[in-house]
């Protein structure tokens, strides 16, 4: 019997407006289900029913959550209470958040025990906690378990979460993107521990992530939801080789895989959020293979194979899909370097963050810049663009010998190189007009007149892909995707040469991270572009970059070709690096739909 | 600083509208406040103080300096509300009397916001160094009561209205300061002041453009604060003799002269002390509303 089950659940906001409905869902003993889906779709409302919670405002309007055969969501709440922790465990995205700063990680942990079973004696509950700890591979000694949450990594934060959880050997973990804003390497070990703990202590998992590839590195089977509905689900092996929802075929051609170059498939229009959903099947408008039953009524859930279920009018269609097309070779580059950073130093007050870095960007080239947090890429960026002052070394633009300060460089050199910042939320003045935000370094550096700005921002905005008609909006009734383009068209409109763009992609859902590096990946084809692309994520990497340049703790540990450094690393931390990125190709290919 | 106490124009509209024009934020902040009873009534109570005092004079049925009537006269057909100390009539002295208060305070809260504004956004910009130096003098002049500060000046230069305007906006400009620094270092920080000191936008125009706007908000509560703190502060004043001077008519004043008759003739000082009492009351009640609504509403500053 299944440890877990979600009949027939329904989760409303006021106003009857659905965040899901009809999901159904089974967790077998020691089995890692992932629940997949973009920010919106209700992944995470699903994930806390489980713990028959639901997030301030939201209610479970009908559904069955079973739970060894207890149905929690009839419980009294001092049952409820007593079922989270001791039966069904929740790990949260932010560990640091979820430990208390001012208490010892130590006594955090006997404090679930506590909290659970009074009656439990000392030296027990020491021994318990030990037991977790070493469950998870964190040291088992007395000077770790007296260490405050602060003086532990993320990583080491997200295991002693993961500790707590099972101190009290749930039936269910729910674990809610537990590794994201972790870098590989640690992905990499927290994907291994809950993968044995599963196995060995026979907990079921309910693995919440928008990572595909993270689905295929750790789970036994996948639900894909889009709008509050399960649009396919079946054991991972049936759903990555033959895709039957076009939703997860889009997905599925969205995302950037380490193991090749391909073109990434860019879903038109946009996820439908709660209270803005379409009638019929809710991909419908984005669908490119729908029929007119599509647009309205009921649609059927079909039975592909074993356990493999989609809920789509044409599951069994003839159409030929090809998820991941190869993407053309690049063009062959100008050797002639624009941009060069020879022998940089730079501090942080005391701290040397970047030690001897050389590299070269040429023309028309994409180079991206690779490290994990603390490696000092973005130092690295901030000093090219002249915001970090404090460092030793040369940056050289073709001949001209740029200034430490962004305020001593002329202002050809400021408009030549521009900088595309990491976060969309936080680049774009909320009190500013889109129209205002790109007008500004027309303003700046063209002296337009008002009338040439209008249409030189209408043409900035459309040559990002977004309508004139934006301009009089504000930023914070765009989504993510768009305010990210409207920060790409105000770096485009000053004519650079060189665009530095900070992880521009990670804040973003993958199917808007495709759309906006084919948008760069264009605009640097056609406008003969360099890009200093600085990233975590290797598999993005190598879908945009023509040469590499990895970065270890302020140092340049491997640089050369994309292809040659992805398929044949020479460096230890590079090979590393490599292995810990998790691929949906590398298991097996994907391939078309019969 | 804007006049008045109209909330600043804040974030961009919470839900996108497809098609239909924005509406500027302001203008929503002030529409859902508006929904507030703190608001209405606190928007009403100051309308009723501030036209007492700038129509009153109109309706005086005696001129404010007169002799009407013997000193402390209870109410009668002749005066309405009694007489004071001097036996002239309360009523047209209480009509009278409120224009000085009602300028005096929103020209010295305005003028502390001004000071506070500027000291804060140099020092939330600067390097370690001015910020500090700017900073701690600023300490330096909070640690003054604002009182004695303000009695210290007006006992050297002469008991002058624009000299206690001026004392007390500068008593202010620290506590603005203080909250007004706070937000543009966290503005500061942001990425799309940095993306405009990336293109070269020289630092008079990020300050104005890019920070000044954010940082409305907490700027307009401030505001809300003064005003009220103003009001006790120039009544105050007055009522210590170091700010309106006799025989002319003010709140603060009327209190101070008829004090001594508060057993015979409660009137005289009761109906200035409530009119005080009331606008401040007012004042708060909005700004408490504004800071409400602006709180829901504006975005800007989390995420």
């Amino acid at each position: 019997m299944a440890v877990a089950r979600i009949d027939n659940l329904r989760v409303e906001l006021p106003g009857a407006v659905d965040v899901v409905d009809g999901i159904s869902l089974e967790i077998e003993q020691g089995e890692v289900v992932a629940l997949v889906g973009e920010s919106g779709s209700g992944k995470t409302t699903v994930g806390t029913s489980m713990l028959a919670h639901a997030r301030s405002g939201a209610r479970i309007v009908h559904g069955n959550v079973t739970i060894d055969g207890v149905e929690i969501l009839e419980l009294a709440p001092d049952g409820q209470r007593e079922l989270r922790g001791k039966t069904v465990a929740y790990i949260p995205q932010e560990p640091a958040a979820a430990l208390n700063p001012a208490i010892r990680i130590g006594r955090q942990l006997e404090e679930v025990i506590v909290d659970h079973e009074r009656a439990v004696r000392t030296t027990e509950r020491g021994e318990r906690v030990r037991t977790a700890l070493s469950d998870v591979g964190l040291p088992v000694t007395d000077e770790f378990t007296r260490r405050y949450p602060h003086q532990l990594s993320g990583g080491q934060q997200q295991r002693v979460a993961i500790a707590m959880a099972i101190i009290l050997a749930p039936r269910l973990l729910v674990l809610d993107e537990p590794t994201t804003g972790l870098d590989v390497t640690t992905q990499a070990r927290i994907l291994a521990i809950v993968r044995t703990l599963c196995r060995d202590h026979g907990i079921a998992a309910l693995y919440v992530t928008h990572d595909l590839a993270v689905v295929r590195a750790i789970a036994d089977r996948v639900i894909v939801l889009y709008a509050g509905r399960v649009a396919e689900s079946g054991p991972v092996e049936d759903v990555f080789r033959r895709p039957a929802h076009p939703y997860t075929l889009a997905l599925l051609g969205a995302v950037p895989d380490i193991a090749r170059r391909t073109s990434l498939a860019q879903i038109p229009g946009r996820a439908a959020r709660p209270g803005e959903r379409p009638s019929g099947c809710f991909f419908h408008p984005r669908c490119p293979i729908r029929i007119e039953q599509c647009e309205s009524g009921e649609v059927p859930t079909v039975m592909l194979a074993p356990g493999h279920l989609a809920c789509c009018h044409r599951a069994d269609r003839a159409v030929q899909l090809d998820a991941r097309k190869l993407a053309p070779p690049r063009p062959v580059r100008d050797p002639r370097p624009l941009l060069t950073v020879d022998r940089l130093d730079a501090t942080h007050g005391v701290v040397q963050v970047l030690h001897d870095v050389s590299l070269t960007v040429h023309d028309h080239a994409c180079v991206a810049l690779v490290g994990e947090s603390g490696s000092g890429k973005t130092t690295l960026s901030q000093c090219i663009i002249g915001l970090h002052e404090k460092y030793t070394g040369t940056i050289r633009l073709r001949d001209h010998q740029l200034a430490r300060s962004v305020r001593g460089r002329p202002r050809e050199i400021r408009r030549t190189v521009q900088y595309i910042f990491q976060s969309p939320y936080n680049s774009l003045n909320p009190r500013r007009t889109i129209g205002e935000i790109v007008g500004l370094p027309l303003q700046f550096f063209f002296r337009s007149s008002r009338r040439e700005m209008q249409t030189q921002i209408a043409a900035g905005l459309e040559r990002v892909g977004l309508s004139a008609g934006l301009a009089g909006h504000y930023p914070d009734q765009l989504s993510g995707g768009e305010r990210q383009r409207v920060s790409i068209a105000r770096a485009l409109v000053c004519q650079p040469e060189v665009l530095i763009c900070d992880e521009v992609t990670s804040a973003l859902d993958v199917s808007v991270q495709a759309a906006i590096v084919e948008l760069l990946r264009g605009l640097q084809e056609e406008n003969g572009l360099s890009l200093l692309f600085v990233t975590h994520n290797l598999a993005l990497v190598r879908n945009i970059a023509d040469e590499v340049i990895v970065l270890s703790d302020g140092r340049v540990v491997e640089c050369g070709d994309t292809d040659t450094v992805l398929d044949t690393p020479q460096q230890a931390y590079t090979k590393q690096l490599i292995a810990d990125t998790p691929s949906i190709e590398r298991v097996g290919e994907v391939t078309r739909v019969p | 600083m804007t006049s008045g106490i109209a909330p600043a124009p804040v974030a961009g509209p919470t839900a996108p509208a497809p098609g239909a024009r924005p509406v500027p934020v302001w203008l929503r902040v002030i529409r859902s406040s508006l929904g507030l009873w703190r608001v209405r009534i606190g928007l009403a109570l100051a309308a009723l103080v501030v036209a007492l005092a700038l129509f009153g004079p109109l309706f005086a049925p005696h001129s404010p300096s007169a002799f009407v009537g013997a000193p402390f006269a209870p109410p009668s057909g002749q005066a309405l509300l009694g007489t004071d100390a001097l036996g002239r009539d309360v009523l047209s002295r209480l009509l009278n009397g409120g224009r000085t208060v009602v300028w005096m305070s929103l020209a010295a809260a305005s003028l502390g916001m001004l000071l506070g504004t500027f000291f804060a956004l140099i020092a939330g910009t600067s390097r370690p160094l001015v910020d500090d130096a700017i900073m701690r003098t600023m300490d330096v002049l909070l640690a003054l009561p604002v009182i004695i500060f303000a009695v210290l000046f007006i006992s050297l230069l002469g008991p002058k209205d624009w000299l206690v305007v001026l004392l007390v906006g500068i008593a202010w400009a620290p506590q603005v300061a203080r909250t007004a620094r706070g937000a543009t270092v966290e503005v500061a920080q942001r990425d799309f002041v940095r993306a405009a000191q990336a293109l070269g936008v020289p630092r008079r125009k990020i300050l104005i453009g890019e920070v000044l706007p954010n940082i409305m908000t907490p700027l307009t509560v401030e505001f809300g604060l003064r005003i009220v703190w103003s009001i006790a502060a120039i009544a105050a004043l007055s009522f210590l003799g170091y700010g309106i001077q006799p025989p002319a008519a003010d709140w603060g004043l009327m209190i101070n002269e008829n004090r001594t008759g508060l057993a015979v003739q409660p009137w005289s000082v009761i109906a200035p002390l409530v009119c005080i009492a009331v606008f401040a009351f007012a004042v708060n009640l909005v700004t408490e509303g504004l800071a409400r609504t602006v709180a829901g509403v504006d975005r800007s500053t989390s995420s």
